[in-house]
Order: structure tokens, then sequence, then C-alpha cells
């Protein structure tokens, strides 16, 4: 993955631009010694890693809007972060720009039960949403895997999913409104405590488009009482062909489970050795999660294990109890550190229509034979969003470049059969230069006019998303 | 490939709020349409059935998507429905209904509200982002849209999104295609998530409430967890008495348990009654009947007035209806969504003045409708946003030019 050379006329005013944030911010809020800026020279993307030219880290949307104003005027990049877990490289910084932290925003400004609302500071981690509201029985539906660590910042700038997404929808369904400062330092209130916008829908623009329009410093997020209760069921099946069937006739039966997750045989192997859940020796398992009172979870999941059923499950898993349920969900949840632990690994995100998972499954098999990695398969089977685990040795000379060119080939096939490249990581930097694959060069144009329109000279985040060669005309603008 | 003649009809009648028009423009392929709008040079009316004539009324040929229909793809196993713009809203909730699936933002009728008569078309519930009571629990219209195709204001054929759930790959112009009153590009194609159909449905009803207290008493059964898919409240019912109605939906065991709950949940508030209906003896039981009266603001039928639709804070609702002296008011969303009926050309946002949320003025005559902004003033840096995004999307300013505002 390629970035942009740094701009020498940027680098050379390193001084002036430190000495002019200083003057707007508190002394401990400009990082621009290497030993400080290291930390933040990559996100959870760590095959990229440049140190930025300096970091800030205000505290209010008017040290926010103070940055921006210096970085304008300078035409100096700016690349906002949450907490830095992004995958796709979201937040990885050029060597000169500067880095807008935003975690020292992380107040809970409002809650509202009346309204089912909380307002909070972007820097507030995703868990801690919830965590200020549980008690009184609500909780901020969107859950990325991340979320102990994530920022709504950056969820909101990747239009963040999660496991329980199928029924509750992503970071866009769930966002009522955001406090956006644009490049210029212009503050903006889109949206609010009601519902659905006066004119153009800019929130629903504002959010999933990477930090590339503002910086967003405060949230409305819708939040929504806890259900009473959930119970998992976990299905093992001979074949992943089965498993997809089966998934479709659990959607069709009128079923809306909260989540459907999938595992194949070397997800399931890898984590039983790790984690110890209990899980069969199957080809391919399904993990299917409803809620609602005792009786209606009784109901559900009468409905599933009937479909279940008819065909011919090598195991079939009803919990009935917290504990059960515990160590059906143990597994799944330690999917990732598990394969973590026995390898290096690249996870993608690609998303496919629910019909084409059989399909797609025994083609990626067929790749992991030509390219000669192996892959894992643990996803949201339920939307279609697929995250393929390719194992590869970042110690190995070459390995990693195997291991992005079969990526790509994956993502490629996503599409082709009706899907997207990212369900909910989003593009960044790692699948900038494939964005042609699913889009003309027409539709990547008005993206780009879109981006014009919210920041003319293209300096928040502008080496990302769109492939560097088309975006490049416009990223000289400023210099 | 050779470039058609763009389609002058013989002149065919356009009925709805709006002047009668004489030449019609309707492309019948996507291509047909970029040419067209490729071509143009001159103001457009885009329309679908014409049955919803909101907006600042705009001078130009019609351009009628109406010929452009029909399924592209159905997949009930992914829950994704893939439809031509034109497609007549009721194909598509036929086709739906045939796999026992359905939109799930219960789009509104506007036809007996607006006086209109026509075929309502998906395109125009999309550029409208028409949603109905089920949107405080399924989200919007743009919360179900996945994936637009559209051919923006110099002819180019653009798509964004596709037919999958969860798809964050470029911005998200689906949102702001949704509810942009073809002031941004043409819609020629739109995908959906769609969701499993309803097997009973139960209504709780409180009688009597005022304002106040019924918007509190749908704050409390909106913050249970007993999956409330509607909370309505108007204080002149079928029998002239203030309503309070709660929808519960699903399967059967499940309603009648959460029905219970929440009549127990609301003896604060009163008895609560229990009404339920069954999918399986045809929908037409009163919940049903009872729940398209308020998605159609059956209430204000054959009464004058200006029609307003004000979204704010629920608990903001009361003290601002307060304020109206409206004919009429409809709580829906938990108060989130104001219906209000006031004497014709009454300036309703001098009288709210400051309020956090938005009104748009629904139905008025043309004269009221082009002296008073029909939707929301927006605040000077968000207005100028909308301005500059509608330059590069329309840089001819021929799609429905000032429909939404800003300078024609």
């Amino acid at each position: 993955m390629e970035m942009p050379t740094p701009d020498p006329a940027i680098l050379a005013k390193k001084s002036a631009v430190v000495a002019r944030l200083m003057s707007v911010l508190p002394k401990d809020a400009v990082i621009h010694e290497e030993a400080g800026t290291r930390a933040y020279e990559c996100d959870a993307l760590t095959a990229y890693k440049c140190p930025p030219m300096v970091a800030v880290l205000p505290s209010t949307t008017e040290e926010v809007v103070a940055v921006l104003k210096i970085c304008n005027e300078m035409g100096v990049p700016v690349v906002p972060r949450g907490s830095g877990t992004s995958l796709a490289g979201g937040a990885l910084p050029t060597a000169d720009s500067v880095i807008l932290g935003v975690a020292r925003l992380n107040d809970v400004l409002e809650t509202d039960y009346q309204n089912r609302i909380i307002r909070v500071q972007s820097g507030r981690t995703n868990l801690s949403v919830t965590g200020a509201v549980e008690e009184d029985g609500f909780f901020y539906a969107p859950d990325p895997s991340s979320q102990l660590a994530c920022a709504i910042a950056g969820n909101i700038a990747m239009n963040s999913g999660g496991a329980h997404c199928l029924k509750y929808g992503v970071t866009t369904n769930n966002l009522l409104g955001v406090t956006l400062v644009t490049m210029d330092g212009q503050v903006m209130e889109i949206g609010g405590a009601h519902l659905d916008a006066a004119g153009y829908d800019l929130l629903g623009l504002v959010c999933g488009s990477e930090g590339q329009l503002g910086v967003v410093t405060e949230a409305t997020l819708r939040i929504l009482p806890k259900p009473e209760g959930a119970r998992p069921v976990l299905i093992g099946f001979d074949d992943n062909e089965t498993a997809g069937a089966c998934v479709a006739d659990i959607i069709k039966a009128g079923v809306l489970p909260v989540a459907i997750e999938f595992m194949d045989r070397l997800c399931i192997e890898t984590t039983e050795k790790f984690a110890n859940a209990g899980y069969p020796d199957c080809n391919a398992l399904l993990i299917v999660e409803v809620e609602g009172s005792e009786a209606e979870i009784d109901e559900q999941l009468g409905v599933i294990l009937q479909i279940a059923r008819r065909y011919d499950p090598v195991e079939l898993r009803e919990s009935k109890s917290a504990e059960e349920s515990a160590k059906i969900w143990l597994g799944r949840k330690s999917a990732f550190g598990a394969v973590g632990q026995i390898n290096d690994y690249m996870c993608l995100d690609g998303t496919i229509p629910v019909s084409s998972l059989p399909y797609v499954l025994r083609r990626i098999g067929e790749m992991s034979k030509e390219f000669g990695l192996e892959v894992g398969n643990v996803f949201h089977a339920g939307d279609g969003n697929m995250h393929p685990l390719i194992l590869f040795d970042a110690n190995k000379p070459g390995d990693l470049e195997i291991c992005e060119a079969f990526g790509a080939e994956i993502l490629k096939l996503c599409v082709e059969v009706g899907g997207c490249l990212t369900g909910e990581h989003g593009v960044g930097i790692e699948k900038r230069d494939l964005m042609t694959t699913q889009f003309t060069p027409e539709d990547l144009e008005l993206q780009m006019q879109v981006k014009d329109v919210f920041d003319p000279a293209w300096l928040l985040n502008p080496a990302k998303v769109f492939p560097l060669e088309a975006s490049a005309s416009r990223r000289t603008l400023a210099a | 490939m050779q470039a058609r003649p763009a389609h002058i009809r013989n002149p065919v009648k356009i009925r709805g709020a709006e002047k009668e028009q004489a030449a019609v423009l309707t492309p019948e392929t996507e291509i047909e349409l970029a040419e067209m709008l490729s071509a143009a040079s001159a103001p457009l009316r885009v329309q679908g059935g014409g049955t919803r004539p909101i907006g600042r009324p705009v001078v130009g040929e019609v351009l009628s998507m109406a010929d452009m229909r029909g399924i592209e793809l159905y997949e009930p196993g992914a829950l994704t429905i893939v439809v031509k713009a034109g497609t007549p809203l009721a194909d598509v909730e036929a086709a739906l209904a045939a796999e026992n699936q359905r939109l799930p933002f219960e789009p509104m009728d506007h036809r007996s509200l607006m006086g209109t008569d026509g075929v309502p078309t998906i395109g125009g519930v999309v550029a409208a982002n028409v949603s109905g009571p089920r949107r405080i629990q399924a989200g919007a219209c743009r919360d179900s849209l996945i994936g637009v195709r559209f051919v923006d204001g110099r002819g180019r054929i653009m798509k964004n999104g596709g037919r999958v759930m969860k798809n964050v790959t470029g911005y998200d112009l689906v949102k702001l295609m949704a509810g942009s009153y073809g002031t941004l590009g043409v819609l020629s194609e739109l995908s959906f998530k769609v969701l499993p159909g309803v097997a009973a449905t139960a209504c709780v009803l409180l009688r009597g409430l005022d304002d106040e207290t019924a918007v509190a008493a749908m704050a409390a059964a909106l913050g249970s967890p007993f999956e409330v898919s509607g909370a309505a409240h108007t204080p002149n019912g079928l029998d002239g008495d203030p309503v309070t109605m709660l929808r519960v939906e699903g399967f059967e065991a499940s309603v009648a348990y959460r029905a219970g709950r929440l009549q127990a949940l609301l003896a604060p508030f009163g008895q609560a009654e229990i009404e339920t209906g069954l999918a399986a003896d045809g929908g037409v039981s009163g919940t049903d009947t009872g729940w398209k009266w308020v998605r159609d603001v059956d209430g204000f039928k054959g009464k004058d007035g200006d029609v307003w639709r004000i979204s704010v804070k629920p608990t903001d609702a009361p003290e601002l209806v307060a304020k109206l002296d409206a004919r009429d008011v409809l709580y829906d969303w938990g108060g989130g969504l104001v219906w209000a009926l006031v004497p014709g050309g009454t300036d309703l946002r001098a009288k709210l003045a400051d309020f956090a949320g938005h009104a748009t003025l629904i139905r008025a005559s043309e004269d009221t409708r082009a002296r008073l902004p029909v939707f929301h003033p927006e605040a000077a840096p968000i207005a100028a946003l909308s301005a500059e995004l509608r330059k590069q999307f329309d840089p001819k300013g021929i799609l429905n030019p000032g429909l939404m505002g800003g300078e024609v």
C-alpha cells in the first residue's frame, strides 16, 4: 500500500505549526517530539506505520475549531483519530500530517430516558456509552468487536456494525445528531433529539465518511431498552452449503434473530484448542441468538430448531442457562484471538448476498489452495458480512504481499456476486485501491465532489478511501 | 449506441395539486433517462405517481418515471428486493406479501391527505423519505434503503450502496438521495432490506389522556422491553375523545404476552384496553384499520386548512402544540412527529419560534408554498453546504429547481 510522499514545504514549517497549535491548546495537548508522536504511528492495521508530524489532543469543540483553523490556514493535512482501532488504516498518518485525537473528549453530556437518547462527546468509547445507561435498563446497540476500546468518533467515521446489527442496524441507524467541525473551523449542528433531517440527510452522509468531511466532536445516540433476556442455540453441520441454506430458511421463516454467527472448520478447531468451549467436531457451525421473555425465546428457538432439524445437523445444542449461553458464545468471541495465537492473520470484511454464501465459501477454499495460504471463516451470516481470516507469516519475506493479493481476490469475488468490499470496517487505505472494482470512475468522481463541498482543499484525511491516482489532482490543491 | 430522442408524448394530463402539464418526458430505461438529462437545459419537474405534491411549486416540463417499472431481483432468503423507481408501491408490497414479507417502514399513502389520485411509486416514497408509524421501531425509509441507482443533473448514471445489508464502501449517498425530492438526481433503481411479515398484532389503547400525559405514557411504553412498533395519540379519536394507541407485533403468543405486560405497565395512566388482530384473519381487524388511520393522517380527511408536519423531541411536543392553536393534531412516533391542521396561510414556524426540530409544510395552496419555505430553513453554514451539494449534483439547475428551497 502506497502513501503520498510527505510535502517538504509542510515539514519545513513544523516548528511554526507547533508554535501556533501550542498557542491555542494546553501544553500537554500538543505532542511533537518523536518519542511521543510514535504512539500515533498506526492504528490496528499495524502492517503500515508512520509517525505524524504532530499529534494534538483537544478537550473541547472550541479547541478542535482552533486546531482546524490553524491547519487550514497553514495548509497542513489533518488525520482525525478515535481510539486507533481501525482495521483499515483509517487513522494512519502521513509524516506531514497533524493527528487530531479525540480521546480527551469523553464526557457524557446528557442522558434522557423519556426520549431514549444519550448525548456524548465523540471520544467516549462504545462500551462506556452502554455503561452509562445500563443500570437503568438501556443500551447502545451497535457493538463492534473492539467496543471496549473503540471511540464513538471512529464508529461514526466508519459506520461501524457488530454482531447484533441484524436486528438493531449499524451506527447510521442509531445516530440522531452530531456536532461537526468542518476544515475551515465552522461548527454545525446536524440532527439532534428529533428524527429525520429538515433538508438533505447530511447526517447520513457524514456517517461513514471516514473523517474526510469534518471532525465530529459530539453525538446524539439512540438508546434502547434492554430485552428481558437472550439465549443462543448452537447448530453444527457437515458442510458450509447446508449451514448457508439453513440460514436462509431461518430468515424466511419470520423469526428475526439478533445474531446469526457462522464459523468454519479451521476456526472451530482453532478456537476449541484455545478456549475449550466444547464445540462439536464439524465443518460448519451456526450460533443463532434470539431475545425476549423466556416464553418468547422458547417460541422462537422452537421455530429455529424445527428448521435446523430438516437439515440433519450433526449437533443441536439449545442453551438452558446463562452458563450454557456463555459457553456457546465463548468460542465465537475468542475466535480472532485464538487464530491470532497460532498465526499472523489479515481480517477481511467483504459483504455478500446471503444466497451466495455457499458459492463464495467454496471459491475461497479453492483460492486458498492457489495462493498457498490457509483461511478461516468466522462471520455474521445473517447479513452476509464475511470476515475471512487469511493466515500468513509476517516474518517470511513476501508472505504479506501474497496475503494482500489473496485478500484482494476475495474482495473482488464479493463484488462480483453482488456484494461489496467492506461491510463495517471501512475503506481506509486497505481497500482504497480496490474501489474501482466496485465503482465506476464517475461514481467515484461524484463522491469526491462531495468531499470538495465540505473540504475544498482536501486537507482532512486526504489519502484515504479514494485510489491515490483518482484523488491526486485534488490532494495537491493545497500545496 | 445511437442516442434516441427524448420521448415527447402526446399531451397527458398530470393530475395532482399542480396545474395540468402538457408534455411529459417518460424514459423507459436508465440510458434514455441519462440522455434526456444530459440534453436538458430547462427545469424539469421530476415525478413518480404525482401523489405527493410536496415542496415549493416548480415550473417546468414533467419528467415522469412511471414507465420505468419492474422488480429486478427479489431474494426472500436474503431479505432484499431491488426495484425500478417507477414501480407502483402496491406492486412492491404485493410481491413482498406473497412471501410473507414487508417493507419495514410502513410508508404512508398521501392521497387522501393531499387530495390527489394516481399511483404512488416506490421512487416517490424514497424521494420523500416517507415512513409511517413503525419508523420509531424499524427506522425510516432511508434506514431500509440499501442501494440506489440514479442519474445526476449532468446525465451521469450513478450507483451507490448495493444489495447487501451492511456496506460502508465509500460515502453513503444512499441516505443523501433519500428525502432529496429529486433535486440531486433522478432515482432509477432502489434496493431495500425487507422484514418478515407480521403474524399477529395487538393494540393497547388508553382513553381520555391529555397530550402531556399521553406522551408520558408513550415514553413509558417505548422505554420498556416490549418492542412497541407504533405509539400514537390523538386528542380527537373517532368518537371525538382522546385516544392513545400502542402497537405490538410478532408471533401470536408473544404479542399477547407483551400486550398484557404493557397494560400492566401503563396502569398508572388508566385502564388500558387490548385489541388484537391476526394476519390470518385478513388483517382487516380494528388494529390494522386504526394504524392505517394514523399512518395516512385520516383524521384530517375532508377538513380545510394547511397541514404541517413537525419533527421534535417527543417530550417537547405537547408544549409546542399548545402554541399552535391548531384545528386538529395527531401525535405519532411517541410524540416525535406532530401533524397539525391550521388555517390556510398560517406561518406555523412564527408561532413555534425557536425550537429543536423542524417543521415542513406538507399541504397548502401554491401561493402559500411559494410564500413560506416548505422545508425548515437551515442554519447558514448547513444551507450553504446544501446549496453547494445541489450545484455539484445538478450544475444546470434542472432538477426540481427550488423545490426544497435555495435559489432557482
